[in-house]
């Protein structure tokens, strides 16, 4: 495993986003490596397409992945993992929840979701792993961690041992800690 | 904050140092109002020991306060973005006249690129226009640093100090090392000192001679000064770069020589010298204005800059790679999707009054705030946003401009914490000169959009003590408003009886819709009834569609599939109400004229 990389997580405001690449972070950086996170707030949450970079290595200068610089792209809603394409590269490993959410165009039947979304990544090669979040989150008892199994999703692919993972998720989850370790280990079934 | 006893250091944003910073460089007074990218500083600091940490109602007043503060001996942290330097640039630009006693570090924190901000300008201009100081920090572990360093040159050098963030500053997480929380130099007392603190023409042009002397001494200081450093590496190209396009440059060019500059102001003109000596070529890396290139330029050394690396939005090491030539890889060509642009919560109270609004032949006077999202279709109730407080001026100006037809055809919309900020002095000139506009203020109790800070209308401080809420009808009152409307902006048929009365009405009237902001602690605590659609009801028309709530969403419809549903072949779809997100507020059931929607609970 490359001891340095480049992960994007994207979705939409209020879906965990910023909790799961701090939990990426965290393990990263409880494994002795250098991150750097970038993120906005303001104006991008209410809804809207959010993004946060996270780059992990010896030492990062730059907050921000390049276009063409993903290693990994954790995307908590469908259609932003296509948003995000120019990010990744062709070994790219892209992690994708199915959840579909209607932005305003969609919702008032202005525009319509787009249909084959998957196929505009495998279709370019990436390598992807397509999972449906919220009911693997219904099936562990808590629907509000759906954002966890995509960092078990995420983990398999990182120089982080799962040990340090759980240790992370005891320290930083005050709540329904069982059902997100659960959330988390069933992510990592489906890139193991 | 999180400690990662591994290392020692801890994980923090840019802004969570800069408290940390602040801390322990022994501040004990800090001012500021809220502005993305600015806004956790202050609300980092206030949950540390001995800082007396406050939201002032805006930029200039946080200043003022800072000034005070410093006066007394305390050392002073304000914190702003921006364009919040704007509106405190009158006292910014005589503090560096009066100078400190107590540091005085102003943060502005700007915003390349502009994610939430209506203009991207450069403040280092006000650095070199103000003759004052400016440090520069790359990223969360340097702006730990330079905060203590900027104290000890405030006092030093009897100023007041410039630092100054952006985005990818402000809001980047990354390892920290800590410190012990020291004490300022000088002791807190009242001590006069009229010929610096008098800023009277006799007094202010001797200070003015002071600032040419301190500026010399800061020009001789900066040369030396630690955080500009020369990184040596390949001779054939040389960059100079600060801030945050320093690292781009490290990544994008790792073997390249490197002058990094911490001081934007003064700039260290002797090492810069050198550098250029040291390369065959200079390039002079920096997001937004040619700032340090202008300044290289005139001192006479030859540079390249914004020939090629652009002078509007964000930088990245791709963007620098790209202007310079490289090899940057084949990307990904985007592939066009639906937008996703933010949009008001569901049960927004705006979202009622934009509503509302819309059904009126009114220009519509917008302002700073959630409800600047009102400008979004399908509302489309917002026709000019300029900056804080703009709306009322705006508003009245239209009003002016247009004699004798003016009636009932201007209003100005403005939130409680916008109204507060500036919009008070635009309502006053409204009164005094006679205007027949109508002034809504959208007060839901906080300052939302920045993440809920409190304001002097909200009923408490910064650390959620209570304080005094401002009676918004009754200041208004006292202003000179005859007609002072409250409503509910959740209650449609309202909201559109007293709009119309109040729009049309000669003479200048204040609407003020009360409902608080659905993101409050003690509203999301409140027990809500979800609505749903009653899909027997629901005849397409579409008209709930048209309030843009994300709860509600439009699902097509075959002429099979309506005719199945007993709906008639030419009905295109129904609306449908997510249970999930729906907040029950009830501004659809207002508008559906076909009972078409219900109380989730008696629709089981």
């Amino acid at each position: 495993m490359k001891p340095s990389g480049n992960i994007l997580f994207c979705g939409v405001g209020g879906q965990g986003i910023l909790l799961a690449s701090e939990i990426t972070a965290f393990a990263l950086l409880a494994c002795g490596l250098d991150a750097k996170k970038s993120e906005v707030h303001g104006m991008a949450q209410r809804g809207g397409s959010v993004v946060a970079h996270l780059r992990y290595g010896k030492k990062v200068h730059s907050p921000l992945i390049d276009p063409g610089q993903a290693d990994f792209l954790v995307a908590f809603e469908t259609m932003e993992a296509v948003r995000y394409l120019p990010f990744l590269k062709k070994d790219s490993k892209v992690i994708v929840n199915t959840q579909q959410i209607a932005p305003p165009s969609v919702a008032t039947g202005k525009m319509a979701y787009p249909a084959d979304l998957l196929s505009q990544l495998t279709s370019r090669g990436l390598a992807v792993y397509s999972l449906d979040g919220f009911s693997i989150a219904k099936g562990v008892g808590e629907i509000r961690t759906a954002n966890l199994v995509l960092v078990g999703a995420l983990s398999t692919f990182l120089p982080v041992g799962e040990e340090v993972f759980l240790a992370v998720l005891q320290e930083k989850i005050p709540r329904k800690l069982e059902e997100n370790i659960a959330a988390f280990q069933e992510g990592r079934k489906i890139t193991a | 904050m999180t400690k990662v006893s591994a290392k020692k250091k801890q994980w923090l944003s840019g802004n969570e140092a800069i408290a940390r910073g602040a801390w322990e460089a022994g501040v004990t007074v800090a001012s500021g109002y809220p502005g993305t990218p600015s806004t956790e500083i202050l609300e980092n600091l206030c949950t540390y020991n001995d800082v007396y940490t406050e939201w002032a109602p805006n930029e200039k007043v946080a200043l003022e306060v800072g000034m005070g503060a410093s006066f007394a001996g305390a050392r002073v942290l304000v914190t702003m973005k921006h364009v919040g330097l704007n509106v405190a640039a009158d006292p910014l630009f005589t503090a560096s006249y009066t100078g400190v006693r107590g540091g005085i570090v102003i943060i502005t924190a700007d915003d390349p690129e502009m994610h939430s901000s209506q203009n991207e300008q450069d403040n280092r201009n006000y650095a070199c226009a103000a003759k004052l100081p400016m440090l520069e920090p790359s990223d969360p572990a340097e702006a730990l640093e330079m905060l203590k360093q900027a104290f000890a040159i405030s006092e030093e050098f009897d100023t007041p100090v410039l630092l100054r963030t952006t985005t990818r500053v402000a809001h980047v997480k990354g390892l920290v090392a800590t410190g012990k929380r020291k004490k300022g130099p000088v002791p807190v007392a009242i001590e006069k000192m009229p010929a610096k603190f008098v800023m009277l023409p006799g007094n202010a042009r001797v200070r003015r001679r002071a600032i040419a002397e301190r500026m010399a001494k800061l020009a001789a200081f900066v040369e030396t000064f630690a955080g500009n450093r020369i990184e040596p590496g390949d001779r054939k190209l040389g960059f100079i770069t600060g801030g945050v396009a320093y690292l781009y440059v490290k990544e994008a060019f790792p073997k390249a020589s490197v002058l990094k500059i911490a001081t934007t102001w003064p700039l260290p003109f002797n090492l810069i010298r050198d550098f250029a000596s040291q390369v065959d070529e200079v390039m002079i890396v920096e997001e937004l204005d040619p700032f340090l290139e202008t300044h290289i330029k005139a001192s006479g050394i030859a540079c390249t800059g914004k020939e090629k690396i652009p002078a509007i939005g964000e930088l990245n090491p791709f963007i620098i790679k790209k202007a310079l030539g490289q090899d940057t890889g084949e990307i990904f060509a985007p592939v066009e999707i639906p937008p996703r642009p933010p949009n008001m919560c569901p049960g927004c109270p705006h979202r009622g009054l934009f509503y509302s609004l819309a059904k009126y032949d009114v220009f519509i006077s917008g302002d700073i705030g959630c409800y600047t999202l009102g400008f979004l279709p399908p509302l489309s109730a917002m026709d000019s946003c300029v900056c804080m407080g703009a709306s009322i001026g705006v508003a009245h100006g239209m009003d002016k401009a247009l004699g004798d037809k003016a009636l009932g055809k201007t209003v100005a919309v403005i939130g409680d914490s916008t109204f507060m900020h500036s919009g008070i002095t635009g309502l006053v000139n409204m009164v005094y000169n006679k205007s027949m506009s109508t002034v809504i203020i959208l007060d839901n109790r906080i300052t939302a959009m920045t993440g809920h800070q409190a304001n002097p209308a909200s009923g408490s401080t910064i650390t959620g003590e209570p304080a005094n809420a401002i009676d918004l009808p009754e200041l208004c009152r006292a202003i000179g408003v005859r007609h002072v409307r409250t409503l509910n902006p959740h209650n449609i048929k309202e909201c559109k009886k007293i709009l119309k009365e109040e729009i049309e009405r000669p003479e200048p009237s204040v609407i003020i819709a009360q409902a608080p902001c659905v993101l409050l602690p003690e509203e999301r605590k409140r027990r809500k009834i979800p609505l749903t659609s009653i899909l027997d009801n629901c005849t397409g028309c579409g008209t709930c569609l048209r309030l843009g709530c994300p709860a509600i969403s439009w699902v097509p419809l075959t002429s099979e599939e309506a005719k199945k549903l007993g709906k008639k072949e030419k009905q295109k779809g129904h609306a449908r109400i997510s249970v999930e997100m729906c907040n029950g507020c009830g501004q659809c059931l207002a508008v559906c004229k076909f009972k078409a929607i219900g109380k989730a609970e008696d629709n089981k």
